[in-house]
Parts: C-alpha cells; sequence; structure tokens
C-alpha cells in the first residue's frame, strides 16, 4: 500500500431523519490531487465539514500521519494541518490579508497583545511563497474574489498544511484565474501537500485530479484513478439508477406553439440555446447539477438578463420579459430551492396561495378573505395537500406539501406555461407520484410544461421531449424511442470529453 | 492587480486623505466647531470647551463600550438603566459600608448586568436589541425598589470633590474619557480580542470557522460595555451628588447616536473609537453651540435628528460606493 497522510475510516453522520454519512471511507496520499464528486446531497459537504473539525462524526476514525485522530474543531484542525477552502469564502472582509490568514490564530503574547510584526512577517512569507501580487496589508474587501481565495490558500503556507479540502473553487473564476489557481494546486501538490478537490465541474476534475471518489447518498460507490477511468463511467456512479416509479405521461396530444426560444447566451453561464415548446407538452431540460438549466429558464422568466437571444410567446416576438411581464403573459416559474424562492414561511397555505396574484385577490386593494379561502380550498383538494387549515405556516408542512403550494400559487393565475425546476427534490416518494400526475394532468389541460430534472427516471418518464444540457449548452433532443437513460448519459458525457479535447 | 499598485503607491499625503474619508465625523467636527465660533462670541473659549469635554464624557465612556459591542454586530440598550443602577448602589450603601466599597459595588454591579446581557444573547440565540431591551426596563425597574421614587443624597459633600482635579480645561472625567478610549483603541488595533471583534462582526461564520469562541468573546464585550456604564454612572454620582432613579434616561440612544454619527457600522465590523470620539464631540459640540445660541429645545432635538441623518447619507456617499453589501 501506498503512503497515506490521511485516511478516514467508516465515518458516520446522522442529521435528525438523514445519514448523511453511511460509514464512508476514503484516503489521501500526499502529493495527490483527489476528487470527491457526486450529485447535490451525496454528503460532499458533510464530509468535509467532518474533516476540517466542523461537524463531529457519529462513528468511525480518522488516522492522520499514521495517528488515529480526533478532530476538536476547525481551529484544531488547521493547528494540525488540514485546512479547508471554503467555497462561500471565509474571510472578514474588514480586516487586513495578514490578519485573514491568521483569523483566530493570531500570534500574540501571553496577554493577547497582537505581535503584529510577525504576524505581517510569517503572512509575507506565506504570500511570496504563493507568488501572489499583493501585500499583507491590503485590506481583503478590496481584493478580487480570486485573490481573496489566494488569502485562504496562502493558510495552507501559513499552517504548513499536509492535507487541503479544496470546495468548488472555481464557482466564481475566471478562465485565466483558473488556470493560476491550477497552477497554485500543482504547487502544493510538488511539495507532497494531498489535496482533496470537490467539483461539478468534469472537465476540471479530469484535468486536475490523480483520483477519483464517488459519494452517492452519503456513501462510497467507489474510487478510481483518474488516468484508467472516463466521463462515463463516473457519471453513471454518480447518477446510478433509481428503482423505477411508475410515471404518468400526458397523451401526446400538442397544440400551438406556446414558446419559442433562439439562441438565447449569457456570458459564462450558458450559450446559444434554442428550444420550442407546445399547448399539452411536456419538454424535460436534462443535464448535471452547473449544466446552466435552471438558468435558462430563469433567464425566459425574466429573472436573469441575457446578452444575446429572441423570445417567441404564442407566434408573436417579445422583448426578454421583467418577472412581473412573464406572469401576466401566463408564464409560471416554480423554482428549485422553494424555502428561498418560492414560499413565505411564516406565513400560511391561503397566503403563499395568493401572493403572486394579489391582484386578483383583492378589491380596491383590500384582500377578499372569502376568493382566497375558495381558492385555498380548491387547491387543498385538487392536490390532496395535507394542511390543518388555511393559515396553519408552511414552515410546519413537509416538503411535499410545501411544494403542492408552491404549485397551487402558480396555478390559480390560470397560466399557459409551466416551468418546473426540480420539482420532486428532496420530498416523499408518495408526494413525488403525486406531482407527476400533476404534470401529466396539466398538459392534457392543454398547459406547455418545462421540467428540469436531475433524476433521469423522472425526466424520461414525465416528459415528450427531453434536451440534454452541459456546461451550458443544449447537446441533443431526444423523442420516442430514443429517449433512453443510455442516450441521455451518452450526449451528456460525449460532449463533455468534446469539449475537454 | 490594480489594487497592489494602488496600496503600494500609497504616498503619506494619500493615507491622510484616506483617513479623513474613513473619519469624515472629524471633518464634520471641524465645520461645527467653525460654524458655532463665528455664530458665537462665547463658544470658542477655553471655559466654554472645558465644559464641551466633560458633558460629552458622558456619553463618551459609554459610547466606548458601545463602539465595542456594536462592532460585533450587537446592541445594548440597557446602559442608561445600568448607569442609574450604579449611580444609586454608589450612593446609596455609603452609608453602610463606606465611601469607596459603595463605589466598588457600584461597578461589579455594572460588570455583573453586562455579563448577564452578554450570557443571555450568547446562549440564548436571541437578538441583543431584544434582550437589552429588557434590561432597560427592568434595570430600571431596580433602580426604583432600591432607591425608591426620591434622589438619593450622598452624606457626605466631599465625595463630589472626588472630580475636581483638572489639567488646563480638562476636567478628570473627561481625562478618564480619552484615557478609555486611546486603551479600547489599542485593544481593538492591537489585542488578539480586538481582531475577534472585527472578526465576529464582519463575518460571524468565518470567524466561527475559524475556532474563533464567539460566545464567550460577545459576553466579554458585554461585560466591558455594562462595566463603562457604570463607571459613567459612578462619575455622574459624583459630579452631581445624588443619584436619581431617573439618571441617564434615554442616554442609550444619545450614545448609538454618537456611535453611529462617528461612522460605526450597526451591522458590525466596521468602527473605531477615533470614529466614537469624532462622534461623541461633535454631539458635545452640538448641544453645546445649540445652547448658547438660545434654540428651544424642540429646535435643537430637530437639528441633532437633521444632522444624524446627514451624517449617515454622507457616510453612505463616501464609503461605500458601489458597495452591494
Amino acid at each position: 500500500m501506498k503512503e497515506v497522510v490521511l485516511q478516514v475510516e467508516g465515518i458516520t453522520k446522522t442529521f435528525p431523519g438523514v445519514k448523511a454519512l453511511d460509514s464512508v471511507s476514503f484516503d489521501i496520499r500526499p502529493g495527490e490531487v483527489h476528487a470527491l464528486v457526486g450529485e447535490n446531497g451525496a454528503g460532499k459537504s458533510t464530509l468535509m465539514k467532518v474533516l476540517a473539525g466542523l461537524y463531529k462524526p457519529d462513528g468511525g476514525k480518522i488516522v492522520y500521519r499514521g495517528a488515529p485522530t480526533q478532530v476538536a474543531g476547525p481551529l484544531d484542525a488547521r493547528r494540525k494541518g488540514i485546512l479547508l477552502i471554503h467555497q462561500e469564502l471565509s474571510l472578514s472582509p474588514e480586516l487586513s490579508v495578514a490578519e485573514n490568514i491568521y483569523l483566530g490564530a493570531w500570534p500574540t503574547n501571553r496577554f493577547g497583545v497582537l505581535k503584529k510584526r510577525e504576524l505581517r512577517r510569517n503572512a509575507s512569507a506565506a504570500l511570496e511563497a504563493l507568488g501572489c501580487g499583493f501585500g499583507p496589508d491590503v485590506r481583503v474587501g478590496t481584493l478580487s474574489v480570486a485573490m481573496q481565495q489566494m488569502v485562504e490558500i496562502a493558510r495552507a503556507e501559513a499552517f504548513s498544511a499536509n492535507v487541503v479540502i479544496f470546495d468548488e473553487p472555481t464557482a466564481s473564476l475566471t478562465d485565466t484565474e483558473k488556470d493560476q489557481l491550477f497552477h497554485t494546486i500543482r504547487g502544493l501538490k510538488a511539495r507532497g501537500v494531498g489535496i482533496v478537490y470537490i467539483s461539478h465541474k468534469m472537465d476540471e476534475i479530469f484535468d486536475i485530479t490523480d483520483r477519483i471518489t464517488v459519494l452517492r447518498d452519503g456513501q462510497v460507490q467507489g474510487t478510481v484513478d483518474t488516468a484508467e477511468t472516463n466521463l462515463n463511467q463516473v457519471t453513471r456512479m454518480m447518477i446510478g439508477r433509481t428503482l423505477d416509479a411508475y410515471f404518468v405521461k400526458a397523451k401526446p396530444e400538442f397544440g400551438a406553439e406556446v414558446l419559442r426560444v433562439e439562441g438565447l447566451a449569457k456570458q459564462g453561464l450558458f450559450r446559444d440555446v434554442s428550444f420550442t415548446v407546445r399547448e399539452g407538452e411536456v419538454l424535460g431540460l436534462y443535464g448535471l447539477v452547473g449544466a446552466g438549466r435552471s438558468e435558462v429558464v430563469e433567464t425566459v422568466f425574466g429573472v436573469r438578463q441575457a446578452d444575446a437571444g429572441k423570445l417567441f410567446w404564442k407566434g408573436g416576438k417579445i422583448d426578454l420579459p421583467t418577472p412581473r411581464q412573464s406572469i401576466d403573459m401566463g408564464m409560471a416559474l416554480v423554482p428549485e430551492s422553494r424555502k428561498e424562492q418560492g414560499l413565505v414561511l411564516i406565513m400560511g397555505g391561503r397566503e403563499n396561495t395568493s401572493l403572486p396574484h394579489l391582484s386578483l385577490f383583492s378589491d380596491l386593494s383590500v384582500m377578499n378573505r372569502t376568493k382566497e379561502l375558495a381558492t385555498f380550498e380548491k387547491y387543498r383538494s385538487a392536490l390532496s395537500i395535507k394542511t390543518t387549515g388555511p393559515d396553519q405556516a408552511v414552515s410546519q408542512l413537509s416538503g411535499g406539501n410545501q411544494q403542492k403550494f408552491v404549485l397551487a400559487k402558480w396555478l390559480c393565475a390560470d397560466p399557459k406555461l409551466i416551468i418546473l425546476d426540480e420539482p420532486t427534490r428532496g420530498i416523499d416518494i408518495g408526494s413525488k407520484s403525486a406531482i407527476h400526475e400533476l404534470i401529466a394532468d396539466l398538459a392534457e389541460r392543454g398547459l406547455a410544461v418545462i421540467v428540469i430534472s436531475s433524476e433521469m427516471p423522472e425526466v424520461l418518464g414525465v416528459s415528450h421531449r427531453v434536451l440534454t444540457m452541459s456546461e451550458g449548452a443544449v447537446v441533443t433532443e431526444f423523442k420516442g424511442d430514443a429517449m433512453t437513460e443510455e442516450n441521455l448519459i451518452d450526449a451528456v458525457s460525449r460532449h463533455r470529453d468534446e469539449a475537454a479535447a | 492587480m490594480s489594487h497592489t499598485t494602488d496600496i503600494r503607491a500609497s504616498s503619506p499625503k494619500m493615507t491622510v486623505v484616506s483617513w479623513l474619508l474613513r473619519n469624515h465625523i472629524w471633518v464634520f467636527l471641524a465645520l461645527t466647531v467653525a460654524i458655532f465660533s463665528l455664530a458665537s462670541p462665547y463658544f470658542l473659549t477655553i471655559n466654554n470647551i472645558g465644559n464641551i469635554l466633560t458633558q460629552g464624557a458622558f456619553i463618551g465612556i459609554l459610547a466606548i463600550g458601545m463602539t465595542m459591542v456594536m462592532i460585533d454586530g450587537e446592541i445594548d440598550l440597557s446602559v442608561g438603566a445600568v448607569l442609574a443602577l450604579a449611580s444609586a448602589l454608589a450612593i446609596g450603601l455609603q452609608d453602610h459600608i463606606g465611601v469607596w466599597p459603595a463605589v466598588f459595588i457600584g461597578l461589579m454591579s455594572g460588570a455583573f448586568l453586562g455579563f448577564v446581557n452578554g450570557t443571555l444573547v450568547a446562549l440564548s440565540g436571541m437578538h441583543s436589541f431584544i434582550v437589552t431591551l429588557g434590561g432597560l426596563i427592568g434595570i430600571r425597574g431596580l433602580v426604583f425598589v432600591y432607591s425608591g421614587e426620591n434622589a438619593l443624597m450622598v452624606p457626605d459633600f466631599s465625595y463630589t470633590e472626588i472630580p475636581e482635579i483638572y489639567l488646563g480645561p480638562l476636567s478628570l472625567t473627561a481625562m478618564i474619557f480619552f484615557g478609555l478610549a486611546l486603551f479600547f483603541q489599542w485593544v481593538l488595533s492591537s489585542t488578539r480580542h480586538g481582531r475577534e471583534t472585527y472578526a465576529v462582526g464582519d463575518n460571524i461564520e468565518a470567524a466561527h470557522d475559524a475556532g474563533i469562541n464567539v460566545k464567550r468573546h460577545k459576553i466579554i464585550n458585554f461585560t466591558i460595555c455594562g462595566t463603562l456604564a457604570a463607571v459613567c454612572g459612578i462619575l455622574l454620582s459624583m459630579r452631581l451628588g445624588t443619584a436619581e432613579p431617573n439618571a441617564g434616561k434615554i442616554w442609550e440612544l444619545w450614545t448609538i447616536i454618537a456611535v453611529v454619527l462617528g461612522g460605526t457600522r450597526l451591522q458590525g465590523g466596521f468602527g473605531s473609537m477615533w470614529m466614537t470620539i469624532g462622534g461623541v464631540l461633535t454631539l458635545a459640540v452640538l448641544r453645546n453651540g445649540l445652547r448658547l445660541l438660545n434654540t428651544p429645545n424642540y429646535v435643537e432635538l430637530m437639528v441633532m435628528g437633521a444632522v444624524l441623518i446627514l451624517a449617515l447619507v454622507l457616510d453612505k456617499l463616501l464609503n461605500h460606493k458601489g458597495d452591494t453589501r
């Protein structure tokens, strides 16, 4: 067996109701870049938080440099030489670079007085070792994101880290900045630092890592040498196969075109996206997280700006709308994160349902409670929502029931096109099939429906047509018999192979 | 990497300008002093300057503790009530245990109440606004329970002579204010505790992730704030020779105004004692100057309100250009 700097053995971590990590084992060798991949919720962040001392594992052990180790807290982890570079950078913008490098571990005398000269000198040395172009006295808030990241990486130098964990480090970097980061990572690697690299971006993973460990549902699916695998295999390990649920597909009776998108593009997010959707049709958008699916529909709905592209609504060309105009035209977007974008959690079902269409439920700005209640009752029974009453705070409801209220609030305005972004993420099986039935029902009533999903069986099960997206571009369109899991996986991974080549 | 060149090329002149941009309250102070000097012949006299400094020192001492708490991103509304309790204890206990032990108990009452405030905030997760609002009302009630409705009178008036020490126009009270302000500026800029204060207020997640004991840290700053409120209360009792149960009422608001006027951010993470000294003096100059001009009380309040808003707008324009946070 090769030399190992950090070994994780059978780590288990349970949160109320979820087993986030289920007996996870893997190891990091000095001088290697080890990728940790998996879909959202696979347990990557939990695992790294355990390593960085932010979570205490329920079971299992961590062997660090040959000895079983307890990581008591974040500072302890750093002192031991295990460093986490956060995705949301963990810095104090008002403090200087030097103060941030040693955040919480400033050199002081025994009365707690800072040794400013030592702080500055050590920080300078760390910055120089990394080849940073800025000094230790600069206020961090004035630096660019990439420079701020370098400040975090400088901690690796300052604490002589043996293990550095990068969480989605390129999420907000430009291509040039990414190249610089990779240069830095290779520098760390050359000095024998073990690196854990977490990312959704497969091209990066194949570019910089030596081994890949795949997590799914809190379990390790396997560890493979990057040189001896390909994207197809890794993708399969990540997605796996869920047991086929029973899917109902709407009868394929399509009417007139509702929405046509031509050449929609936004720098850095997606490019040249074109598609159409007709009355009574369910269009699936499939791709891994980060492919740009949500960004595209958010742009169509008017939440985001586009650089280029044309929109046609019922055959007529329109300008990119504002969300208000979209709602008024008859478009509805049910966002992915219902807690952040979809529902006001302290309000009850009644108020949440009427929220986007207050004018429909008010007379001269005075809310009409009777109308509100009637609508609430209509959707409560139509969607069989389990709630104690119109005013029970939706925060007390299950994920599935919350999602139904999100749907209800958009349906009561009688939209022509409804866009569902990950409509069944995080909800139980029973509510899932209720929502699948609802999708079919909506289409049969003549609505155009766009469904975004990372779950392949779901996309295939409910859609009439599927577009695959990868790296911000629409790759292929599948319909009829061509709609198989094999084809979808191939389309997504082939594109990435080409892009990487 | 234009930032690097900017910062390395900064000349001493640039440093002064950027210091003034961050501490623009001092420009504002100079302006108000200039205006009142022209408006009233009595304003710029040694005697009056001494008055301003002494009057300002009381709010000033409160403001020092408030600055620590506010850089942490918290607030302490109970300082006025804590002040009243400390002053009542310092005077009321003199008959029983002697002058200095009474003063000591008064000080300790402030430290203890600050500790309780901090502990409640840190452990309950309630916002300090609510916790200390409760303190404001509850502690004031305690003062009335202790002293009844009447002012307590000092038994021996030599007590009121203790602060009668002057260094030119500077009274002992003012010296204590400046001494404490300089000391806590040093704490902020040169000690571990000071760095923690900025880190916690600026990005509490980062501070926690960096292993800073955020709870213990906040308790310490609330204790400092309570202790300083007691110091203020005791100095006030020495100056007046009495302890009124209503002493220090709404002083917490003047204190917050002084700190915010100085430029310390209510959201935390940003501020300094230099700013607070500037804010305290500006507030004192405004109150004093308006009185010298025989401005009616209600007009005074209107002017102060307008000035506060103006100062904050100015702060926004100068310091947060393109700042989306």
